[in-house]
């Protein structure tokens, strides 16, 4: 057997359904060994589409996506999608082809030394030397990608190594020797954070990604709902509760809700859930939970004490420590009421803020937009987005109802990774609706997926806000620049519409309410993708807003 | 990260294979973390290596470059030594002019006072070679600094931890 065919195989034993890529000559083999291979090809326009494809795959299917890509360009095209997949802990597994192995250093032709270049932004990189490591180095790269906290592994090959023939032994098992993650968490730990919960008058929980990526909903809800105290999320963990529940207050940090904002400032002790403390979330470092008890729990033992020094440290996978939590709890604690100040507090903040933020006065704005969409799509909808202001709007307008059906690059913060990313989700759910709730900013970065979509039949909604402007660096200049506007108009070029038909697939432009409730509607009955473009007028701003390197307690409401 | 603070010797052991301690520099570099020496060379089981750094840094700092190795798949275990209970060496080779018969055994005084050799003698250099702490080695390089040092190298800490313990 080949290597290139031992790969394949390898893959077919992960049990991988579909692969991203785009061939070149030194993954030649490769694409060969896939002709007739138990497994679905999905031919990309660009490589770093490919890995946000395979991405939007791994958050919405929970186990890795993969992704191919040939050698030198093709292999550094992928890695602004790794570093979003490590950025957002989401297993990712590349595999790239390399040049001939007498020609590694030689400067040879689309030559690139990925493994140096991938190393900050990958958990781990292989360059298997000989075809009999192939199938073991799969089998390691999908345990290390999936485990643990999961992140992106690259796969590279050498082309002579894709040839080569050998007598191919496919483990079942593998041990990795300095890889042991956590999973258990410690139960003496758990102790005291039932002491310190217990003892709190303010308790709120802060549940981030991990949440999300170990599936932990039920045990979260079961938490809120035993203790009865409010749930903020992370951008990250946004959806990791449903956020139309009664406890439910939204995403905290410089584009959050206002109400989550301002009550975890109020609480006397934090149960951050999977979450990493990011400067995104929490503001000044310093400054957040200052005289306030911190319970962290994460599967990331190097999570602890990063950015936040805590009271409580529980080290493992954060659905089976919140599980023991719960068991704990329920046997010392007593409920509270509807009438606890602390419930009356959390509803006082939603409703303050409902009044004081006012709606941008316009017929069609981001806000409603974004409301009419969430009403007209059904809950198990998944939604993702581009990355700026209409990231933020999603966030603070869009409420997810079931849990774990909402994504966006929020650690990394990549424009043009929505859209592919939904073309990558639709292949792991094509049962429901997927939407990337987009600009024309970073829509324009990879909106040539478009024939990925239609072609592969893979139909997607790109819900574009569309204010021809990279309408939150615009915001930034209006704000902290006296509105001296510097390279963020797009000049109303180009016709989305028109782009979208190019492709083949649907374009509407909805310049009413009106109009966009029957452009939703279209859309969802469509087997083709759908652009709808909706102008929205350049200065609508996003609030509220923590300005970077302030504090939670410095937010602007626009008010 | 940090000028201040004390100073601390990490002992890594790692898969003895190619790209290592380019995942092991890349981290220091990546996440800010300054090292003063870092010293690899086999072990009693040739497929590990050990990897010895020191590193003056806050507790906080330690603290994360300790679990940020351990990340690392490659890196199989991480100790934080007590330099109470530890041995530690390093090895230098200093080469100073030494022309006149004077200076020549006024520097092999002090070179056998440190229990240092003199292992290259040339017409206007000599070179000793001096193993010790590294304050040891300090205080002997700041004893002949008045001879004019015209090369210095020094191979950074090993360690291990006294007696029984592992």
């Amino acid at each position: 057997m080949t290597g290139a065919k031992a790969l394949i195989h390898a893959l077919e034993k992960e049990g991988v359904d579909v692969v991203f890529g785009l061939p070149g000559g030194a993954n030649l083999p490769i694409y060969d060994a896939l002709v007739g291979a138990n497994l679905r090809h999905v031919l990309v326009r660009h490589e770093q589409s490919a890995a946000h494809m395979a991405d939007g795959y791994a958050r919405i299917k929970r186990k890795a996506g993969v992704c191919f890509a040939t050698s030198g360009p093709g292999a550094t095209n992928i890695v602004t999608g790794l570093a979003t997949a490590y950025a957002d802990s989401s297993p990712v597994v590349a595999v790239t082809g390399q040049v001939p192995l007498a020609m590694i250093g030689k400067d040879a032709f689309q030559e690139t030394d990925i493994i140096g270049i991938s190393n900050p932004c990958t958990k781990y990189a292989f360059q298997p030397r000989t075809a009999v490591e192939i199938p073991e180095t799969v089998k390691k790269a999908f345990y290390i990608s999936e485990s643990g906290r999961p992140g992106p592994v690259l796969v590279d090959i050498p082309k002579d190594v894709q040839q080569a023939t050998a007598d191919m032994h496919f483990p079942d098992l593998i041990k990795v020797r300095g890889y042991n993650p956590t999973t258990d968490a410690d139960m003496s730990e758990i102790g005291r954070a039932v002491e310190l919960l217990l003892k709190a008058e303010r308790p709120i929980i802060m549940a981030g990604g991990g949440v999300i990526l170990s599936g932990a909903f039920p045990e979260l809800q079961a938490l809120a709902e035993l203790m009865m105290i409010p749930v903020v999320t992370t951008f990250k963990g946004k959806g990791a509760f449903p956020e139309n529940h009664p406890l439910a207050m939204g995403p905290i940090g410089m584009h959050g809700h206002a109400e989550a904002n301002k009550i975890i400032l109020e609480a006397d002790c934090i149960l951050a859930v999977g979450a990493r403390f990011s400067d995104r979330s929490v503001g000044r470092f310093d400054e957040f939970g200052k005289g306030m008890s911190i319970i962290h729990m994460d599967i990331d033992p190097a999570e602890i004490g990063k950015n936040k020094s805590v009271d409580v440290a529980i080290v493992g996978d954060v659905k089976s420590s919140l599980r023991t939590l719960v068991k704990w709890l329920s046997k010392k604690i007593t409920k509270r009421d509807a009438e606890d100040p602390w419930l009356r507090r959390r509803k006082e903040l939603i409703q303050y803020y409902q009044e004081t933020i006012k709606d941008y006065p316009r017929e069609i704005t981001a806000k409603k937009s974004i409301k009419k969409l969430r009403e007209l799509l059904p809950a198990n909808a998944i939604a993702t987005t581009e990355v700026g202001q209409c990231q933020m709007w999603a966030s603070l307008h869009f409420d997810v109802i079931t849990p774990g059906t909402f994504f966006s690059s929020t650690g990394l913060g990549t424009m043009g990774f929505g859209f592919p990313a939904s073309i990558g989700a639709k292949a792991a759910r094509p049962q429901v609706p997927v939407v990337d709730i987009a600009g024309d900013g970073s829509f324009n970065m990879t909106e040539n997926s478009l024939a990925v979509s239609v072609l592969e039949k893979l139909p997607v909604i790109v819900f574009l806000m569309n204010n021809y402007m990279l309408g939150m660096v615009a915001q930034w200049q209006r704000t902290f620049y006296n509105r001296r506007y510097s390279g963020v108009h797009q000049h109303r070029c180009p016709d989305y519409v028109k782009i979208a038909e190019a492709y083949g697939a649907q374009g509407i432009r909805a310049q009413s309410m009106a109009e966009l409730e029957n452009a939703i509607k279209t859309a969802l009955k469509s087997d083709v993708a759908t652009v709808i473009d909706i102008p929205i007028d350049p200065d609508e701003d996003v609030y509220p807003f923590v300005a970077p390197g302030s504090s939670l307690k410095d937010m602007i409401t626009g008010a | 990260m940090s000028q201040n603070g004390s100073w601390y010797i990490v002992s890594a052991l790692v898969e003895n294979k190619p790209g290592v301690l380019f995942r092991i520099t890349n981290l220091f570099r990546a996440r800010n973390f300054n090292i003063d020496s870092i010293t690899v060379g086999i072990t009693e089981q040739p497929d590990l290596s050990r990897m010895t750094i020191t590193t003056k840094s806050d507790e906080k700092t330690l603290d994360q470059l300790v679990k940020q190795l351990r990340k690392l798949i490659d890196v199989v275990e991480v100790k934080v030594l007590d330099t109470d209970k530890s041995v530690f060496r390093e090895l230098a080779l200093i080469k100073m002019k030494a022309v006149d018969p004077t200076t020549r055994s006024e520097i092999m005084n002090y070179a056998s006072v440190f229990r240092g050799n003199i292992i290259d003698i040339g017409k206007e250099t000599m070179t000793v070679e001096i193993t010790g702490t590294p304050d040891k080695i300090d205080a002997f390089k700041s004893l002949v600094e008045q001879y004019g040092i015209t090369q210095l190298a020094r191979t950074g800490v090993s360690a291990l931890p006294r007696g029984a313990e592992l």
